[in-house]
């Protein structure tokens, strides 16, 4: 088009903490122009991931994605962050694919560009109008990262900067495996020293026979660290690593948590392993339409012998449970409510805060990153499984934007501040 | 106790203790990785209310010198300090200032004086530690920070990509923005002292302009045949830009600073090959023998030198070489015949150039010769010679080595550091403005859409 004037594309702030929003502002297109603007990004296991929506500039030939409706696209809308929260696999990907950065010393790129008209595929095959690159960071500046292996330990430590000293947090996550730091590494940004624990293997399958001192031992690595308060270390647990967290908060006679933190958790698991849960619970693995494993059910019913769950009746710190309604994996809302059962009848209930959202699966994650309804699961040792998680996409990111905030301010309340009565969280 | 775990009794207390609650004071900054004329926010929570703090801002600079730059504050009665939105009552800058933590940076005590703060290589960001500690403080060297943040300020934003030019004998580089293009482009300037300064032009490219940094006084081809380039130097940058696959040819424009503000006049003036969309002079003046070499021109300011004055701090003062003001037409660049938008930036206390008196001779010329519509003047009070991008530390005077010197002088610049810091504001957010008009939203008739109000 060598007579009209280019248009201009600005992503503010160009360099941003993964749960940081941006704003994605078009300007100098002529007025009532349909364009479309798309998200890309090449994950750092060589997949194409991408996210679109379709607008209409205004009359001064402006589209500001956080304040303007997309008419349709991955999302649709007045949605400021939708260009990365619905960014899903390119079309011809495989299926199942999960976006996890696994090295958080660099940033996520996404390349944000602007496209003629209302486009709804072959994006790579046109030339934009416009295009910038925005880094999207896990780690903010001056977090430093530090391998652990001690005491027969293999982790991450993140330490914000600054002389401390700070309160600390062990990072758990799920019967995945394997060593996530992401969630650490942001938390770190936020001023928490974590340390992302490895306690399975990837691919392993898991066992429910942990051993406990594991976990405390890596408790108290947090707690010796010349910058960490001692007092001031909490939990953050997801999925297994909830079930551990609740495990030690009500058993451990070793560490303290100050308060935990735990998203899509279960305290009932009565099995040897996920092979033998599997294996008893048969008739209640269903498969979708699309032969994705729906584990929620063998969970159901909740026993209610309480030899067979997590006496939450015991608990000593404040607790958040985060959960979603349509986890697919585990019935996180029921399992939930039988937790507030246990812990009211033990008179702590001013020690518990709920928070459940409709929509959500199981993976909930901080704010923006993709929302994946089904992925693999224990790619190892058995052959590949796809697992239902659950979660409609636009309420599962609202969740997770949701929840980051309340988890971010009930640790900053718990471990930060000293909390006045007179304060309600 | 917050004492850490296994730290010996000298280990400070870093939460502050008031009235038996430990308040940890949190610090923030948003956001801690932004572009060199991008704003932040510094946020401190937490503090016990109406504690009295001082915010604090260090800097390592390239060439191994210190900068810092500090606000004294009290927290309100949330225990929050909220720089952008409250008072500083004393430190190295005073007021609601957001961006005093940067513009008053100054040399730490002991550093040698005449420091400038210029970063060289711009593909790493400037650091900038900015912490929090207890009372009013203006010494830090033993004291301990409450907490401490780490920012980073970049000239190039992601995407940003940043070549080499050897081409046809130039010395330059060109910073081209990221996507597909074409980009509107920048011939980019600096003064007298030479080199190779990438900043202005790293942040140009940032904003959407394909910007071309040109060494013209030491380029390789100078220092190897001792010969200052011609014309067609300048005239052979514009060609590389106009003809790069990503650089819209017909929307190129010119900048420069100081000396460089003689060049892109005498260009756009004069040249036949040069079309400019429009022209940036700062700092600078029109006076210039017409139809001289750029070498002619050059020591036609050097020889001057009886016109030098001396402060009484020894530092050089060089605003009246230029002056009077000549009357003769054959002196000035005949700014009559410009025939694209001109911004002119002058600052009125510039002590190296009589950048003010030129700028109001400009003026009058082409008012005279009716053209005067396409001149924008900005003259800025008590601003020195620098006005350089915003939120860099202002430099009074500093050691300067003019090109084909040998002596390393302290020449006075000028200006006042709080209003030279909002001249710098002022001036590149209407320079951004300026450029974008006149190179990305042309009106154009052959268009058919209605043009934007």
């Amino acid at each position: 088009m060598p007579y009209t004037d280019p248009p201009i594309l600005s992503v503010y702030p160009s360099r941003a903490l993964v749960d940081e929003a941006f704003k994605v502002l078009v300007e100098n297109l002529p007025p009532g122009c349909p364009v479309t603007v798309h998200s890309l990004h090449l994950s750092e296991d060589d997949n194409y991931w991408e996210a679109y929506g379709h607008y209409i500039s205004d009359h001064r030939g402006s589209v500001s994605v956080s304040e303007d409706v997309s008419f349709g696209g991955t999302y649709t809308g007045k949605e400021p962050m939708g260009l990365l929260w619905s960014l899903r696999p390119v079309p011809g990907s495989r299926q199942g694919l999960r976006l996890r950065k696994m090295n958080v010393c660099t940033p996520m790129l996404v390349n944000i560009s602007v496209h003629c008209g209302h486009l709804v595929e072959a994006f790579r095959d046109q030339t934009p109008l416009a295009s910038v690159l925005t880094e999207r960071w896990y780690m903010a500046p001056g977090v430093k990262r530090i391998d652990i292996r001690e005491r027969g330990m293999r982790g991450t430590l993140f330490i914000p900067p600054g002389p401390g000293p700070f309160p600390g947090l062990l990072d758990l996550w799920g019967g995945g495996g394997g060593l996530l730091e992401h969630r650490a590494a942001l938390l770190a940004s936020h001023g928490f020293v974590s340390l992302a624990l490895e306690y399975l293997t990837s691919g392993e399958i898991p066992t429910a026979r942990l051993d406990y001192n594991y976990f405390e031992k890596a408790f108290n690595i947090i707690q010796d660290h010349p910058l960490v308060t001692p007092d001031r270390v909490g939990i953050f647990g997801l999925s297994l690593g909830s079930f551990v967290t609740f495990n030690l908060a009500a058993k451990s006679t070793i560490i303290n948590p100050r308060c935990c933190v735990c998203i899509s958790g279960f305290h009932c698991h009565p099995y040897r392993s996920m092979g033998e849960m599997i294996q008893t619970n048969l008739n209640k693995l269903h498969v979708d339409e699309n032969n994705y494993q729906i584990w929620r059910d063998m969970s159901l019913p909740i026993p209610s012998d309480i030899s067979k769950k997590v006496d939450m009746g015991k608990i000593k710190c404040p607790l958040l449970l985060v959960c979603g309604h349509d986890d697919q994996s585990y019935p996180a809302v029921e399992l939930a409510e039988d937790i507030a059962q246990m812990v009211h009848a033990a008179g702590k209930d001013h020690l518990l805060t709920k928070v459940f959202y409709h929509g959500t699966g199981h993976m909930i994650e901080p704010p923006y990153s993709p929302h994946f309804r089904a992925t693999t699961f224990m790619a190892k040792t058995k052959p590949k499984v796809i697992l239902l998680w659950g979660g409609q996409t636009k309420p599962h990111s609202d969740a997770q934007e949701d929840s980051w905030k309340k988890i971010l301010a009930f640790l900053q309340h718990h471990l930060y501040s000293t909390p006045n009565p007179r304060a309600k969280m | 106790m917050l004492e850490p775990a296994g730290s010996n009794q000298s280990a400070q207390m870093r939460c502050v203790r008031m009235d038996k609650k430990k308040h940890c004071v949190k610090l923030s900054v948003q956001p801690s990785r932004a572009l060199m004329d991008e704003k932040f926010i510094v946020l401190v929570q937490n503090a016990p209310p109406g504690f009295q703090m001082t915010i604090h801002s260090l800097h390592h600079s390239e060439d191994g010198h210190s900068w810092e730059a500090f606000g004294h504050y009290t927290a309100d009665a949330t225990g929050t300090v909220n720089v952008s939105q409250d008072h500083s009552v004393g430190g190295t800058y005073s007021g609601v200032e957001p961006m005093g933590l940067l513009w008053s940076l100054r040399p730490v005590p002991g550093s040698k004086p005449h420091l400038r703060f210029r970063k060289m290589n711009v593909q790493t960001p400037m650091e900038v530690t900015i912490s929090v500690y207890q009372g009013h403080q203006t010494v830090f060297v033993d004291q301990v920070q409450l907490a401490s943040v780490l920012v980073e300020r970049w000239y190039m934003a992601p995407g940003v990509r940043r070549i080499p030019v050897t081409e046809s004998n130039l010395t330059a580089t060109l910073f081209l923005p990221p996507g597909p293009g074409p980009f509107p482009g920048v011939l980019d300037l600096w003064g007298g002292g030479g080199q190779l300064v990438e900043y202005r032009s790293a942040l140009l490219a940032s904003h959407g302009f394909a910007s071309l940094a040109l060494d013209y006084l030491t380029p390789k081809i100078t220092l190897k045949t001792g010969k200052m380039v011609e014309n067609d130097y300048f005239e052979t940058a514009y060609k590389f830009l106009q003809q790069h696959p990503q650089v819209s040819g017909s929307r190129i424009a010119m900048m420069g600073l100081s000396f460089g503000t003689t060049m892109t006049l005498k260009m756009a003036v004069y040249s036949e090959v040069m079309k400019l969309s429009c022209a940036v002079c700062i700092s600078g003046s029109h006076i210039q023998p017409v139809n001289a070499t750029v070498e002619e021109i050059f020591i036609m300011f050097d020889t001057k030198s009886e016109k030098t004055r001396i402060s009484e701090e020894n530092e050089v003062i060089w605003h009246d070489v230029v002056l009077p003001v000549p009357t003769d037409p054959g002196m000035k660049a005949d700014v009559g015949r410009l025939q694209c938008p001109l911004l002119l930036i002058v600052g009125e206390d510039d002590q190296n150039w009589a950048a003010p008196e030129s700028a109001q001779d400009i003026k009058e010329m082409m008012e005279q010769a009716g053209n005067s519509h396409l001149l924008t003047l900005l003259s800025y009070a008590n601003t020195g010679h620098l006005i350089e991008p915003p939120y860099t530390p202002h430099t009074r005077a500093s050691r300067f080595k003019p090109v084909g010197s040998n002596e390393l002088l302290v020449v006075l610049w000028g200006g006042e550091t709080v209003a030279h810091s909002r001249a710098q504001e002022d001036a590149w957010r209407k320079t951004l403005a300026f450029l974008r008009e006149n190179l990305y939203s042309r009106k154009n008739s052959a268009v058919t859409f209605t043009s934007h109000l």
